[in-house]
Order: structure tokens, then C-alpha cells, then sequence
């Protein structure tokens, strides 16, 4: 990796004060992915400024009953937060579906939203590709693209997003809560993280110099019998082709509310929307999740190499919404 | 800086010096101008790569219960200052990317990869390795448990294996659950621990010879579970 300056940072303002006029700097916490990147010149930053000691460490009830989790918060403590397991365990799981224990000791919500893909032509710099270098052209849509995207993509990218923390976080609506320049900011997890469209370089609708300081978790009744499924080539320990985070809200046998988002077919977290309106007031069986499930992928378009993914992901649902209904648990 | 730090930076620099030196003093007494000119080049890099050493960054650490001082890039991983700075060669690097655990070490009792991490971000920060894992000539229980159950086959994956599993044990004593963990709201212990939450916990830690039996055997020996043997 090339050297650069470092320095650590004592406030949000100062970190974003520094990158505001550096746009060649990158904020560092956990490192998890970032340090990797370095290592392979995907990032060439002047400087890194370090944010990991800041006070952005806490878990915090908000008033309505909802949960403020500080942006560097490590994944295992939010994971493991009594709270997030009682009331959110679709979070926990997901969470606890990533990446391995060392990772999570080192990884921060915030850095987690930041990930980039693990596209095998993203990390390849003898590869062209149109998010490390804009403009280049696209390997991936022509090549070996088994873990692509199937929803959502372009012409210019079919890269999908790898995080799994933030497809619960999706489907429970939470809130990016960011520093800038002149103020902070929300963003609703829906806005955060952006197709590719021509512009696939970026990931987010930050803008620059804009740091992440919470996630908020606005309370949801029913998020108790939430479900994460990941489906992966291997048990543990590697990204998901599909994962689904599921939960219904069930009157007896009906139907008022469902949430569903997927993970590992398109380049942000992938909120089913008209599945979710489908199922609002259906009788909760069978055919009604089946049903659902093709409504959610009724719109997807498979590369040479991942057309499994459109049934793997109508499988996910349907299975994450029968456990769901049962009550939750491992799915 | 103490006279421990001293000779710690002195053992970093003072191979290149060495050998700057010795071709100065061979170009000297055997060869001709050119050769002199060479070995002058040789001694200007030396100057260079110092000037660049202003970048350096002076950090402290606590490592294996002794107190380090070392002047670094602030690119130099952990891994990397733990093996080429310090000496401590006994956590490994495997893939350098995160994807093995050949590098684990434990940070604040947490454990982490040191190849992801940058040195001059754990100043000030308490580290144990493999190496200091050894009360004296008495192993820790785990290293025990380990050669009991034949936990390895070349060795290299096993510092980084071992301190997973120390870890691990302090984890599930204090409540954490894994993906695989039931329900979520009742916390494993470590008696009952299941095989299947040993090989999930334990699934940041590659081991090429594929020893996994072996491993997940030491785990139940120091769970106080009786594993099966290796034969089985």
C-alpha cells in the first residue's frame, strides 16, 4: 500500500472539518475492509483520519421506544445487545451471519454501511471497471458473474452491495443520522445507498466530507418474530448469494403487515416493496408467501452465470416468511 | 526512550547500516573509482529511505505483559510490526486479507486480525500473542488441549487457532451468541456448548490440513466436555 498521513481526530466536527477540505482523505475506524482496500490499491488516500476514539459508542433507548446506536459501535456489541436480540433479532442475526467473530470485534456500524463490493473485477486493478475507475468499462456484465446482481443493475455495473447488518437494516427502516459541514442530517436507510445507474463510483448519497455519527431504529411492534436467512457456498465465514430479512405482522391467520428486504442481487440492500403491499391482508400461507415471492423478483434480470439466484431468492422468502409466521427464530 | 526501546530501534536499522558499512570499507581497500561510486549510490538510498522515515510515528503498546516502544509508517499492519519490528514471529500470516485467521491476536482480551489493523492505531492498547499465552514452562490449558487432541497436522494456522479458541471461551462465559445460537434471548454455555456452535465461532480460522476434528476436540476438552477421539 502506498504511505499516508494519519492523525487522530477529537470530534466529529474536526474529522469532517479536515475532510471537507481533503478531499483526498478517508475516514478509518475499525478497517476492516478499508485496510484490505489500501493493501490493494483500490484507495490511494492522502491521509486517514482516525475516528476510532471518538464518543460515538453508545446504544441508547430513544424516547418512542426505538433504539440509537452510536456509529462506532462494533458489530459484536451491537449484535449481542440485549435490546437488539429481544426486540430486533433479525439485526442480531444478521449481523452474526457476517463475516467472522474476529471481524466483528473490529467492525463499526458505520464502516459497515461503507463497504464496498467484493466484485472479483472491483478488486482486480487489471481489470477495467467502471466504480474503481469511472468510465472504463464493465468486466463483470460479460464475465464471470455468478455473484452478481439481479436486480437494480446497469449497463455500467452489476456489482451487488455485501453487507448483511444493513439488509435488516432496510427492512426495518432505520436511519442514518450524519455529520456535515454546515449540520447533521437524516437519511432514511431506503435513500443511503444508491443504484448504479452510470454513475456506480458511488456507493451512497453522502455527500463530501460527511460522517456518519448513528443509525437510529425507529421501534416496530411486530419486529419480534423477525427472521435473516443467508444462503452462501459455504456454512459460515463468506458473503451471501441471497439473504433475506423477513418479518410479518400477523392477527391470527391475516396478514397486516410484512417487511422484506434481500441481500446479495443488487447493488444496495433491496427493499421488496410490492411484495410487502401484496401481502398486506392475505391469509398467511403457502401459496400467499409463494405468491409474494414472485411478485418480489417478478422484475429481475439474470447474467449468464446467475440465473439460480431468482429461484434461490423466491425460495429465501418464502422460507423467512413461514418461519416468521411460526414465531421467528433460525430460519 | 528507555534503554529497552533503544535497543529494539537499533536492531531495526542496524542491518542496512551494516551492510552500507561493509561495502564502503570492501570498495575502499579492494576496487576501483566505480566500485566506490556504487557503494557511495548504496549509502545515498540509505539516506533516502531515512528522509522518508519522517513520516514515522512513535507508538507504545503492551505487549505480552511488557511495554513496547516502536517508531513506524502508518502503514505497517500490526501483523507486520509484531513480526518484522519486534520479533514476534508466532502469529502468522497466511492470506494477509482477513480471510484465514492465521494472524489472530487478542486486543483488550477481544480477538481480532492483526493483518487488517493498522499498528499506530492500537498506541496505547494491551495485545496478547501466542507467545505470551505460556505461563512460563506451564501451557495454557488450550495450548494443552490442543496436543492432547491432535488440534493440528503442519502447525501454521495453530497461534492463530489457539488464540481464537481462548477467546471463544471468555465470549460464551460472558453471553455472546452466534448465528447458529438457538434463541437468542437464552446464552449458550460452555458445557453444552454444541459442535456445531464450537465450528461456527471458530469459522474465522482456516486450517489447510483440515485438523477441524482435532480442533473442535480441544475446544470440548477445555469446555469440560469429553470429545470424542481422533479415531472416532
Amino acid at each position: 500500500m502506498k504511505n499516508f498521513a494519519y492523525s487522530r481526530v477529537s470530534s466529529a466536527e474536526e474529522a469532517v472539518d479536515r475532510s471537507t477540505r481533503d478531499h483526498n482523505a478517508l475516514y478509518i475506524a475499525g478497517g476492516t475492509n478499508l485496510v484490505d482496500r489500501l493493501k490493494a490499491f483500490l484507495d490511494e488516500p492522502n491521509q486517514l483520519l482516525d475516528i476510532s476514539r471518538l464518543e460515538m459508542k453508545r446504544i441508547e433507548s430513544t424516547s418512542n421506544g426505538g433504539l440509537k446506536i452510536g456509529a462506532l459501535v462494533t458489530n459484536t456489541d451491537l449484535a449481542n445487545h440485549t435490546e437488539v436480540r429481544r426486540q430486533y433479532p433479525m439485526l442480531s442475526r444478521a449481523i452474526l451471519s457476517g463475516a467472522s467473530q474476529q471481524i466483528r470485534n473490529m467492525a463499526t456500524v458505520g464502516g459497515n454501511l461503507m463497504q464496498r463490493t467484493r466484485c472479483s473485477y472491483y478488486y482486480d486493478t487489471a481489470f477495467a471497471c467502471n466504480k474503481r475507475q469511472p468510465n472504463t468499462g464493465c468486466p463483470a456484465i460479460n464475465g464471470v458473474n455468478r455473484t452478481h446482481a439481479i436486480l437494480g443493475a446497469s449497463e455500467s455495473c452489476v456489482a451487488v452491495n455485501p453487507s448483511d447488518m444493513s439488509v435488516a437494516l432496510a427492512a426495518l427502516d432505520a436511519i442514518v443520522e450524519v455529520q456535515g459541514e454546515q449540520s447533521q442530517r437524516e437519511i432514511s436507510f431506503a435513500d443511503f445507498h444508491r443504484l448504479p445507474g452510470d454513475t456506480p463510483n458511488r456507493d451512497t448519497h453522502l455527500e463530501p466530507g460527511e460522517l456518519i455519527t448513528a443509525v437510529i431504529l425507529p421501534p416496530l411492534s411486530f419486529a419480534r418474530s423477525g427472521v435473516y436467512l443467508k444462503l452462501r457456498d459455504r456454512a459460515s465465514y463468506a458473503f451471501a448469494l441471497v439473504s433475506v430479512a423477513a418479518v410479518l405482522d400477523l392477527s391470527g391467520e391475516q396478514i397486516r403487515n410484512a417487511r422484506i428486504a434481500l441481500g446479495g442481487v443488487a447493488h444496495k440492500p433491496w427493499r421488496a416493496s410490492e411484495a410487502e403491499a401484496f401481502l398486506q391482508g392475505k391469509t398467511a400461507n403457502q401459496s400467499t408467501f409463494e405468491q409474494a415471492a414472485d411478485i418480489a423478483l417478478q422484475d429481475a434480470q439474470p447474467l449468464l452465470y446467475n440465473g439460480f439466484k431468482v429461484d434461490l431468492s423466491k425460495r429465501a422468502i418464502r422460507r423467512a416468511l413461514a418461519v416468521s409466521a411460526r414465531g421467528g427464530g433460525i430460519a | 526512550m528507555n534503554e529497552e526501546d533503544k535497543k529494539l530501534s537499533i536492531k531495526q536499522k542496524s542491518r542496512r547500516i551494516f551492510l552500507g558499512r561493509s561495502l564502503t570499507a570492501a570498495g575502499a581497500a579492494i576496487a576501483g573509482p566505480s566500485m566506490i561510486q556504487a557503494s557511495q549510490e548504496y549509502t545515498d538510498q540509505e539516506s533516502a529511505m531515512a528522509s522518508s522515515a519522517t513520516g514515522e510515528t512513535t507508538l507504545q503498546l503492551n505487549i505480552n505483559g511488557q511495554s513496547q516502544t516502536l517508531s513506524i509508517e502508518p502503514r505497517v499492519t500490526l501483523l507486520d510490526a509484531l513480526r518484522e519490528t519486534l520479533g514476534l514471529t508466532g502469529s502468522k500470516k497466511g492470506c494477509d486479507h482477513g480471510q484465514c485467521g492465521a494472524c489472530t491476536v487478542l486486543i483488550d482480551n477481544q480477538r481480532v486480525y492483526s493483518c487488517l489493523l493498522l499498528a499506530v492505531m492500537q498506541d496505547g492498547k494491551t495485545i496478547a500473542t501466542i507467545e505470551g499465552l505460556a505461563n512460563g514452562d506451564n501451557l495454557h490449558p488450550v495450548q494443552t488441549a490442543f496436543i492432547d487432541n491432535d488440534g493440528f497436522q503442519c502447525g501454521y494456522c495453530t497461534p492463530g487457532q489457539i488464540c481464537a479458541s481462548v477467546a471463544l471461551l471468555d465470549e460464551v462465559n460472558n453471553g455472546a451468541v452466534s448465528y447458529v445460537t438457538p434463541d437468542l434471548n437464552s446464552t449458550p454455555q460452555l458445557a453444552s456448548l454444541s459442535e456445531t456452535e464450537i465450528k461456527e465461532r471458530l469459522s474465522g480460522n482456516l486450517c489447510r490440513c483440515s485438523a477441524y476434528n482435532g480442533i473442535v476436540a480441544a475446544v470440548q476438552q477445555v469446555t469440560g466436555q469429553t470429545p470424542l477421539s481422533p479415531a472416532n
